[in-house]
């Protein structure tokens, strides 16, 4: 049981070199032909050896049970592919060009990344003063630059309220526990138009809040406290969970060797729910970075964030600026998986759960 | 040439007519209109005379139409916009809901002749907190190098036997019902009392009933050129000067169809509450004045709102061959089969006709 | 042996059972204040807002507000036939004061819009009667009003004139369940071509379960896939799953109007192929296929994920257990493994379902005409026709449906049990 056979079966290549080569005589089309062995060569490839005894019909189910995964996989995957090469196309259109597909280098170009910088700039061509008039005038610059000072701010009011709450909601003590934790996950669950609506309503009240005698819609203020709610869940969630397999006699042995409740908060619990609340405070600044409907509601021109920007985007006028935008989205969003994905190994190796 | 000349010297005599309310240089306002080709007409006919003459700045937004946005504003206190262009019914229930300032009729800039502002303008342009600055129409229009024998009447429209494709149009009860029923056989003069009935109601659902299938509905003024370029539609309503800056502009093949056009006018509203008052009404007066609403007339086929602008409208300013008055709304000639938008009945039903529109669309 | 009857007492004197009790309070309080700073924010930034929606769906004061002595002086009015003159005449005086107020909240129009709601096309009946009013200085009023407009012969108008009087109504909730007061006063069912509530609050159940059920059978056989493969390449296929998951809503919404659309990537693939003719090009997007598509697409992973992780806790040894007594293949997984898997069933499917109902911006985007949501209207109430008592009452309408699915949640999962990758 322990040898490895070649993971394709040579009956099964063998069709399938066949079966690619009908196709493409059918079609003389190579990028049909490509995805054609993939749907169908991926699947071979995870045909694991199987006991000797197993029977054709088991073999042949395995593979449609495969390449129906395979299919899954594609379905998922394919349509934020497919926006990165669309990107480049040169043509304001929205599919491949013929000269994309036959890959003539002219058919591609970056003028749509071009249009996100210059959008909105009052002289896009002039040299003079060109980065400040980028930076304050560019319209997606400024909606990059509203996205990230929000979703900050509201990471780290998340992030602090989250964690703090959730150290109360793991220890065993805490009273009416599910109803609390119901309470601060809600957010996640009720749906955004209606805390949108709520928020609307509420931000717009005149000589209600300190400082804010106009109310605080249509400022920062009031989206990142909107954000920040929308983002505490996934704080809660993810410390409580980290905490779950956290060991409370540590938090004994510390105070037994005379350390103060912050020593062992700083010396012992945060470095071990660290990852956690990392991961977590990588959530909320995904989700604000993310969150559209409270923006609608809430914000004005001046506060203008990247989804908002797109959301009008499409519906208007879509331009494959949009997708060139949406492509350094997801460049965006696979760097945050990869350190999403470092911290849990780190977290796993701290816990003592190394991957096999 | 021409228009440097046009911009100069309407620079000089607003000079002598306005020189009393101009306002210290420095300031800036926020003007909202519909954006694209509407909005650069503006930009080059009001904005920057303005800007010019006076020293302030511009800060330049689009919106969709409706009074949404200004509600909420005025009744959180929070104005940030200072000039708001609207649609006539959209005016009237603002302004009777306390969301918009007053204007004083009588600081608006006489005509050239002396003609004080009140007799200048056309009858039915200027209310308690509106003062119209264009009329504008919503017409159909087609692409003539795919549909050489075009449609005529607004019953071509509503048929996809005769003239198959898809159809464009905006989202929304208004001029959808009163296309419907002219195209049934209605007179342009009657519509609106064949919809005072439910009858007449149910008889505009059920023309629009025959085209459903075939339609892609638009919300932005800007998608009805982009659907016909683009071919997603075989024809489409639109806002006349859109589809004229398609022509006249981008040089598409589009034809426009004037029977039954639905007429209406923008205005100038101030939300109530901007701290930029003053400026507000400066640039509103100068803006409605008879030289610029001339001037935006050369940029985009919407009829000014003073008859004393109307004998200086000239040619199109980007191409001179083009005679500006054969596109206007109100050129005799298209408006032989006509509709002005009746804001009364769309201030009283709007609520409940838009409710069995989206009732009717998601059957 | 001590005394059962005598107390254990702690080192200074107390007795061990109350000193413990004090000692769980105090632990209980340590708990429950480090959440509290959390729970001040949820309340004040989530519950409030939300509690005065609610309040906004029952409370609309536009009555008392513009014509106050009226609308106190109304409810004595028996509703019978046509109102005596003196209620008439406090009516045409307080619309007299109205018209020179241009406070907000407090015009004519505000009046007139409110009554407009409950007897459509009376709007420009209060605006233009409003404008003559103060010249009507003597009675009889209800005369002078009648020759300004026939419309107030009708009894109806002052039924609608007297219920929004009262600050407090139940008006909204009858328009978002399609129903209204009839000219008597009595509440009825609104006519079939207006009953639109009811029936996108079932289709967007509908959709949702329909959403649901495709997620769950595109996700069962992937978890069961990603559960047994070995750890590395199970990490490795993961990333398929997570990077939709991490990628921003618009992205992949975007990402499917370019797939969808009448000349995008799908329909340009099946004309090449000759599947289809060019000018036979598939609507796919703007319709329901449209919203049902992507958003299967979206909340796919979110019923992954709790698949998975209750799928990988299940030892494959059970499996062959069953085989290797006999049993087939399908009869061993009905038996024997699809039981363990409900409760990761229930997570995702309850979980996908409750996001379904409350989506917004996809069906905005790509919804057209017959893929929009609950959602959708009552974004529509906020922004655009401004009705926002009834947007607020269809808001309460939803958020009740929502509870109730979190509720059922909350007992068969455990909101405990929510993870994330």
């Amino acid at each position: 049981m322990t040898t490895q056979k070649p993971f394709i079966t040579r009956p099964g290549t063998i069709a399938l070199y066949v079966a690619t080569a009908i196709v493409f005589l059918l079609t003389f089309s190579p990028a049909v032909a490509l995805a054609f062995i993939l749907v169908f060569g991926i699947p071979l490839f995870f045909m694991h050896e199987m006991p000797a005894y197993t029977t054709t019909g088991e073999k042949i189910g395995k593979y449609i049970f495969l390449t129906i995964c395979t299919m899954i996989f594609i379905f998922l995957i394919t349509p934020i592919l497919v926006i990165i090469p669309l990107s480049f196309n040169a043509e304001p259109y929205f599919t491949f060009t013929e000269g994309m597909l036959s890959l003539d280098p002219s058919a591609y170009s970056l003028r749509w990344y071009k249009d996100i910088v210059q959008f909105g700039m009052l002289d896009p061509t002039g040299t003079e003063n060109w980065w400040s008039d980028m930076w304050n005038n560019s319209t997606w610059v400024r909606a990059a630059r509203n996205s990230f000072f929000i979703a900050l701010v509201s990471t780290i009011l998340a992030t602090a309220f989250g964690t703090l709450a959730a150290l109360g909601l793991s220890r065993p003590e805490m009273p009416y526990r599910s109803a609390i934790t119901s309470l601060l996950i809600s957010p996640m669950i009720v749906p955004l138009v209606i805390t949108a609506t709520g928020m609307f309503f509420f931000y717009s009240q005149k000589n209600l809040f300190p400082f804010y005698p106009d109310g605080l819609s249509k400022t920062y203020l009031g989206i990142i406290l909107a954000h920040a709610t929308l983002g505490v869940p996934f704080v809660i969630i993810t410390v409580t969970a980290t905490l779950s397999g956290f060991d409370r006699s540590l938090i004994r042995a510390s105070q037994g060797l005379g350390a103060s409740g912050t020593t062992t908060f700083f010396k012992v619990i945060m470095p071990l729910i660290l990852p956690g609340m990392i991961s977590g405070a990588l959530f909320a600044f995904i989700t604000s970075l993310d969150e559209v409907v409270a923006v609608i509601f809430l914000a004005d021109v001046d506060q203008r964030t990247i989804p908002r920007q797109m959301f009008s985007g499409i519906r208007e006028q879509i331009s494959p600026t949009i997708l060139a935008v949406a492509t350094l989205l997801v460049v965006m969003s696979i760097a945050l998986l990869t350190a999403l994905e470092l911290l849990r190994r780190r977290s796993e190796r701290l816990r003592g759960l190394a991957p096999s | 040439m021409k228009l440097k000349l046009l911009i100069s010297s309407m620079a000089l005599s607003l000079g002598m007519g306005f020189a009393g309310s101009a306002s210290a240089a420095g300031g800036e306002i926020t003007v909202v209109s519909w954006g694209g080709a509407y909005t650069k007409s503006q930009v080059e006919a009001y904005h920057k005379p303005w800007i010019a003459k006076t020293g302030n700045k511009i800060k330049s937004e689009d919106y969709n139409g409706g009074i949404a946005e200004i509600k909420a504003m005025v009744e959180a206190g929070n104005v940030s916009w200072d000039i708001v262009d609207v649609e006539l019914s959209d005016a009237i229930r603002a302004c009777d809901e306390g969301l918009l300032e007053t204007i004083d009729h009588s600081k608006l800039p006489p005509a050239k002749d002396g003609t004080p502002a009140t007799e200048d303008f056309i009858e039915g342009t200027l209310y308690d907190c509106a003062v119209a600055n264009i009329v504008w129409s919503t017409i159909f229009a087609y692409d003539k190098s795919k549909m050489p024998e075009g449609p005529k009447t607004m019953a071509d429209f509503f048929d996809t036997k005769k003239f198959p494709g898809k159809r464009g149009l905006r989202k929304g009860a208004k001029v959808n019902l009163e296309f419907a029923l002219m195209a049934d056989g209605v007179a342009a003069k009657d519509v609106y009392s064949v919809m005072e009935t439910e009858e007449g109601i149910d008889r505009a659902f059920k023309k629009l009933d025959t085209i459903k299938d075939d339609v892609v509905w638009w919300e932005a003024g800007a998608q009805p050129p982009q659907l016909l370029a683009d071919g997603e539609v075989a024809m489409t309503t639109a806002y006349n000067g859109r589809i004229f800056n398609a022509v006249a502009g981008e040089d598409k093949p589009f034809e426009i169809v004037w029977d039954g056009q639905v007429w209406d006018l923008d205005l100038w509203v101030i939300p109530k509450g901007t701290k930029n008052k003053e400026l507000a009404m400066d640039f509103l007066g100068f803006s409605t004045g008879t030289e610029p609403l001339a001037a935006q007339a050369s940029w985009i086929s919407y009829g000014p709102a003073r008859k004393s602008s109307a004998p200086l409208v000239g040619n199109y300013a980007t191409n001179e061959k083009i005679d500006m008055a054969p596109q206007m709304p109100t050129n005799p000639e298209n408006l032989t089969n006509a509709v002005q938008n009746n804001f009364e009945f769309w201030a009283d039903n709007a609520d409940q006709l838009n409710e069995r529109f989206n009732a009717w669309l998601a059957k | 042996m001590p005394d059962p009857t005598t107390p254990i007492l702690t080192a200074d004197g107390t007795p061990l059972k109350a000193k413990l009790a004090q000692t769980t309070r105090q632990l209980k309080w340590k708990a429950f204040l480090l959440t509290l700073p959390l729970v001040l924010f949820v309340v004040i930034t989530f519950v409030l807002p939300i509690g005065q929606m609610l309040y906004r769906s029952v409370h609309n004061p536009a009555g008392s507000n513009v014509v106050p002595q009226f609308a106190e002086f109304i409810q004595e009015w028996d509703g019978q036939g046509l109102p005596d003159d003196k209620y008439v005449e406090s009516f045409v005086k307080d619309l007299a004061v109205a018209r020179k107020n241009r406070e907000i909240g407090k015009t004519v129009g505000n009046l007139a819009t409110r009554v407009n709601y409950e007897m459509p096309g009376s709007r420009s009946l209060i605006t233009s009667t409003a404008r003559k009013a103060a010249k009507i200085t003597e009675g009889p009023y209800l005369d002078a009003l009648i020759k300004i407009n026939k419309k107030w012969e009708n009894p109806a108008i002052w039924l609608t004139l007297q219920r929004v009087s009262k600050d407090y109504t139940l008006a909204f909730y009858l328009a978002a369940t399609d129903m209204k007061y009839d000219e008597t006063g009595k509440i009825v069912q609104a006519d079939d071509l207006y009953q639109i509530y009811i029936p996108i609050l079932l289709k967007t159940l509908w959709l949702s379960a329909v959403i649901t059920v495709l997620c769950f059978i595109l996700a069962y056989p992937v978890s069961y896939l990603l559960s047994t493969l070995p750890l590395r390449t199970s990490n490795l296929l993961m990333i398929l799953v997570l990077l939709p998951f991490w990628t921003s809503l618009l992205v992949r919404t975007t990402a499917w109007i370019a797939m969808l659309q009448t000349e995008g990537i799908i329909n340009d693939a099946l004309v090449f192929l000759g599947a289809i003719d060019d000018d036979g090009r598939i609507q796919m997007i703007y319709n329901q296929t449209g919203t049902i598509i992507s958003m299967v697409h979206i909340l796919l992973p979110f019923m992954i994920l709790p698949l998975f992780s209750v799928m990988k806790t299940i030892p494959p040894s059970y499996m062959r257990a069953a085989k290797s007594m006999g049993a087939s293949t399908f009869y061993s997984f009905r038996r024997v493994y699809f039981p363990q898997t409900i409760p990761g069933i229930a997570a995702g499917t309850l979980l996908v379902f409750i996001l379904a109902i409350g989506y917004y911006i996809t069906p905005a985007l790509v919804g057209g005409n017959d893929g929009l949501l609950i959602s959708n209207l009552i974004a529509d109430h906020i922004k655009k026709t401004l009705n926002w008592s009834l947007g607020a009452a269809l808001g309460t309408i939803l958020l009740v449906v929502v509870m109730v699915f979190y509720w059922i949640y909350n007992k068969l999962v455990g909101v405990d049990n929510l993870k994330f990758g």
